[in-house]
């Protein structure tokens, strides 16, 4: 695949559009660190055109600046798209009509799609639809190239940008920064190709891990701790809904808003990098059991090993972590031999 | 008489058109279209109460703790629970953290950026303008980013992450707090005190917060060069193209009460009506559908029986945004409606010499930074780790909560009724409905519809600078707005 950089020394150049979503995104990437967002788009060469939060120009000049687009008289390396696409009612897109153009976004989205050397949605709504598509989806919301788990969406699943790559999924609610620039710094330098990404065409660099890898809890994990109250330190797979042993993503390798994630905050990862994460056919915060085993084990361990090494740990739990696992604070802390009867 | 579309908006939250009929140089009507639905109402109901706390917030990536702690307040009242004096503190430090760096962003981000429009070019403070608030390319963006950022470490200790955290529940905050963490909280405060006397004020915080008239405002706007601090340099602009006659407010204001603490609010909950303070009575607030496009239900709707039925064939409709009513009355909510209901004397002041307006939203949005960073370090100061910081309760299979908070930019209201364990009605009510509501049955115009009135459009402008201040005057949020 060409190199951009290597084309041409020119600012690799960024539109975004935002429609079926809540700007969480964008606020999220707001607080980029180490370093900032100015900084890192200048590092990648970027130059946002437009961004509904961020540039001075309104009105007729976005307007125009699409419409050159569209005919073809600018270019356009990279198109993000925030938020769903809104389809309803009907098809007719009239649930989000873009301000200024009596034209509904969904269609101003295909235009702009067709012309873009990569497209990325961003978060999961823009990727599969996300919360917009909850419940019995009355707006017919979906994403760029699905339609929650199924392949089609606004573009169809054969949908290729300029540069062959299919939509590029950068899915979370919402997501990390991280997760957003080093993608767009890995386009902008001609080092992002289809090999970098993953079954939904999320972006390997933060899909290759498990929400499960680095959580602070896996002590409780490996003994089947399990916390039972929203505060409880232990493990929250096994009552509370916790999916962070299937869920894709490197939160808890890398800090969310310099110290945290869903696990350090004691509540459950709802898998928010995955299709149709929004309706998951139970509470979120309670884990579905049959017959007292919870139904969502990891999805890549045989059953039966799991109920005979969970039965196995719990018996061999110690008891600082069975007390720890049910209280809101560490009460008991770990013991050193050496000085034991201080 | 000529008409004129503006849109879209950016530097707002979300998607915004305007229609404006110009007479003689000026705005003689306007239309506020909020172009976007999602319809959370009707995606909530069936769901498990419980389950409001994953979608609501999700409502809006700007407010996204604000919604919580409503989602959070309707769930307890329904079920009757109290937050622990930990869970109330830490929630306001999580809530209070988002609604100061909204503020900033606004500040920064969203309206600054409009003073570096080519329109102003031959000001004689254009150049320093330009060079400080230039959109992405301006210096203030280099310093406040970083400073915003490490600012919501808060959030990533207190609430795991931001937007869209779970850690803020009915019964208090699932996240407690060790003592090394307490002192880790009272660091951040300690650096994000220090940019903001830095860059923002050019002074010491209590020294904003003791400012208690028109004259000491502008005495101390005086003491140092326009230069020294953005806060001098907004007053400076603002004097200069007088954005005290921009946006006049209808003088009728609501705030339900930010902060709740001991039983008592940081900034108290009311009315402040033609210059009056009053108390507010949730009972009156009703929304009217007459010119949005959903179904009609015979007149205005009581937010608990509150329906939401996509209608495109409604012929008088011309925006997504329903029009919420306070005894048939236009509220203003926000920063200035709060500091007005509360009585702080600089904002009272102002708003009795000029009026409600452009300066004066921006000043009351500046001044509540600075309180409520000082508030936010006693929260943390008050902090006892051995004590618990949530309790627990079951939902009754029936019951009816109201949730009442506020966010950055205003009065936010969830309305909640249980039927057999399910949700069976949730209404929402966002500040920027009340603000940017579209024409009631009775056809008077919302509150931005009416602020935009009188507004002065130059020689050919397509994108009139004047509409521009006083639309982002408000702080607009507008996927919050329609939901």
């Amino acid at each position: 695949m060409p190199a951009l950089k290597a084309e041409s020394p020119r600012p690799v150049r960024l539109f975004w559009l935002q429609s079926g979503g809540c700007g969480g995104c964008s606020l999220s990437l707001l607080g980029a660190e180490a370093p900032d967002l100015v900084t890192v788009l200048e590092a990648a060469n970027i130059d946002v055109l437009w961004h509904p939060s961020l540039s001075v120009s309104s009105g007729a000049d976005v307007i125009g600046l699409m419409e050159r687009i569209c005919e073809g008289t600018e270019s356009l390396d990279i198109l993000c798209l925030e938020g769903s696409v809104m389809r309803g009612p009907n098809g007719t897109g009239l649930f989000h009509v873009m301000a200024g153009t009596g034209r509904a976004v969904m269609d101003w989205v295909e235009a702009l799609a067709k012309k873009a050397r990569y497209v990325i949605a961003v978060g999961s709504c823009a990727a599969y639809g996300g919360i917009t598509a909850a419940g019995s989806n009355e707006v017919e919301a979906c994403g760029l190239s699905y339609d929650g788990r199924k392949p089609g969406g606004l573009l169809g699943a054969e949908f290729r940008s300029g540069a062959g790559l299919p939509v590029i999924n950068v899915a979370g609610c919402p997501i990390h920064p991280g997760w957003l620039t080093e993608t767009l710094h890995q386009i902008a330098a001609g080092r992002f190709s289809q090999k970098d990404l993953d079954e939904w065409e999320r972006p390997l660099s933060y899909t290759m891990h498990l929400v499960h890898h680095g959580c602070a809890r896996n002590e409780f994990y490996e003994f089947k701790a399990s916390a039972e109250r929203l505060c409880d330190l232990g493990c929250m797979m096994e009552n509370l809904g916790c999916k962070g042993t299937q869920a894709r993503a490197d939160c808890n390798m890398r800090s969310w808003n310099g110290a945290g994630s869903c696990l350090d905050g004691n509540y459950p990862c709802i898998n928010c990098t995955a299709p149709s994460f929004e309706e998951p056919g139970h509470g979120f915060t309670e884990t579905p059991k049959i017959s007292g085993i919870p139904v969502g084990l990891p999805t890549d361990m045989p059953k039966a090993w799991f109920v005979a090494l969970a039965s196995l740990s719990k018996a061999a739990t110690p008891m600082r972590l069975k007390e720890n696992a049910v209280a809101d604070r560490f009460r008991q802390p770990p013991v050193d031999k050496q000085k034991k009867n201080r | 008489m000529t008409r004129m579309i503006v849109g879209p908006f950016n530097r707002v939250e979300g998607d915004l058109e305007v229609k404006l009929e110009i007479d003689g140089g000026v705005v003689s009507q306007a239309q506020v279209n909020s172009p976007l639905y999602r319809g959370f109402e009707r995606i909530l109901s069936g769901k498990a109460p419980f389950d409001a706390l994953v979608y609501a917030p999700r409502i809006c990536g700007i407010c996204s703790v604000s919604q919580s702690v409503a989602a959070a307040r309707a769930l307890a009242d329904a079920m009757g629970l109290v937050m622990p004096a930990n869970g109330e503190r830490a929630v306001n430090l999580i809530h209070a953290t988002e609604n100061v760096a909204d503020h900033l962003t606004h500040f920064y981000l969203f309206f600054m950026p409009d003073f570096a429009r080519e329109v102003y070019a031959s000001e004689s403070w254009y150049e320093d303008a330009l060079e400080r608030f230039a959109a992405i390319k301006g210096t203030a963006a280099r310093d406040m980013l970083p400073a915003r950022a490490q600012f919501m470490h808060i959030l990533g200790l207190l609430a795991g992450k931001w937007p869209h955290t779970l850690t803020v529940q009915p019964g208090g905050s699932t996240r407690s707090v060790t003592a090394g963490e307490v002192a880790r909280l009272e660091a951040m405060l300690a650096a994000f005190r220090r940019f903001l006397e830095r860059h923002l004020y050019g002074a010491p915080l209590e020294r904003i917060a003791a400012l208690s008239s028109a004259e000491e405002l502008a005495a101390w706007a005086e003491e140092k060069p326009t230069e020294n601090s953005d806060f001098r340099r907004f007053l400076h602009y603002s004097q200069a193209l007088d954005l005290a006659a921009l946006g006049p407010s209808t003088g009728h204001y609501m705030s339900y009460g930010a902060y709740e603490d001991a039983g008592t609010h940081l900034f108290n909950r009311g009315l402040y009506m033609s210059g009056k303070a009053r108390p507010l009575d949730p009972r009156l607030i009703v929304e009217d559908l007459s010119h949005a496009w959903y179904a009609a239900s015979g007149g205005p709707q009581v937010p608990f029986d509150g329906t939401t039925l996509p209608d495109t064939e409604n012929k008088d409709a011309y925006s997504w945004c329903k029009a919420p009513r306070l005894g048939g009355d236009v509220v203003e909510t926000g920063a200035l409606a709060r500091q007005l209901v509360h009585g702080h004397p600089l904002i009272r002041d102002l708003v009795a010499r000029t009026g409600g307006n452009v300066q004066t939203r921006v000043v009351a949005r500046v001044l509540e930074i600075a309180l409520v960073v000082m508030a936010m370090e006693r929260w943390a100061g008050d902090l006892v780790p051995e004590e618990p910081f949530i309790g627990h309760g079951k939902m009754p299979d029936g019951a009816e909560g109201i949730g009442l908070t506020e966010a950055a930019r205003g009065a936010l209201g969830h309305w909640l009724r249980v039927e057999r364990g399910r949700i069976a009605n949730y209404q929402i009510i966002a500040p920027t409905t009340w603000n940017f509501s579209p024409r009631d049955e009775k056809g008077v115009p919302g509150a931005l519809e009416q602020a935009l009135e009188g507004a002065p459009v130059r020689q050919g402008e397509t994108e009139p600078v004047a509409v521009q201040h006083i639309v982002r005057s408000f702080d607009p949020c507008l996927v919050c707005t329609v939901h």
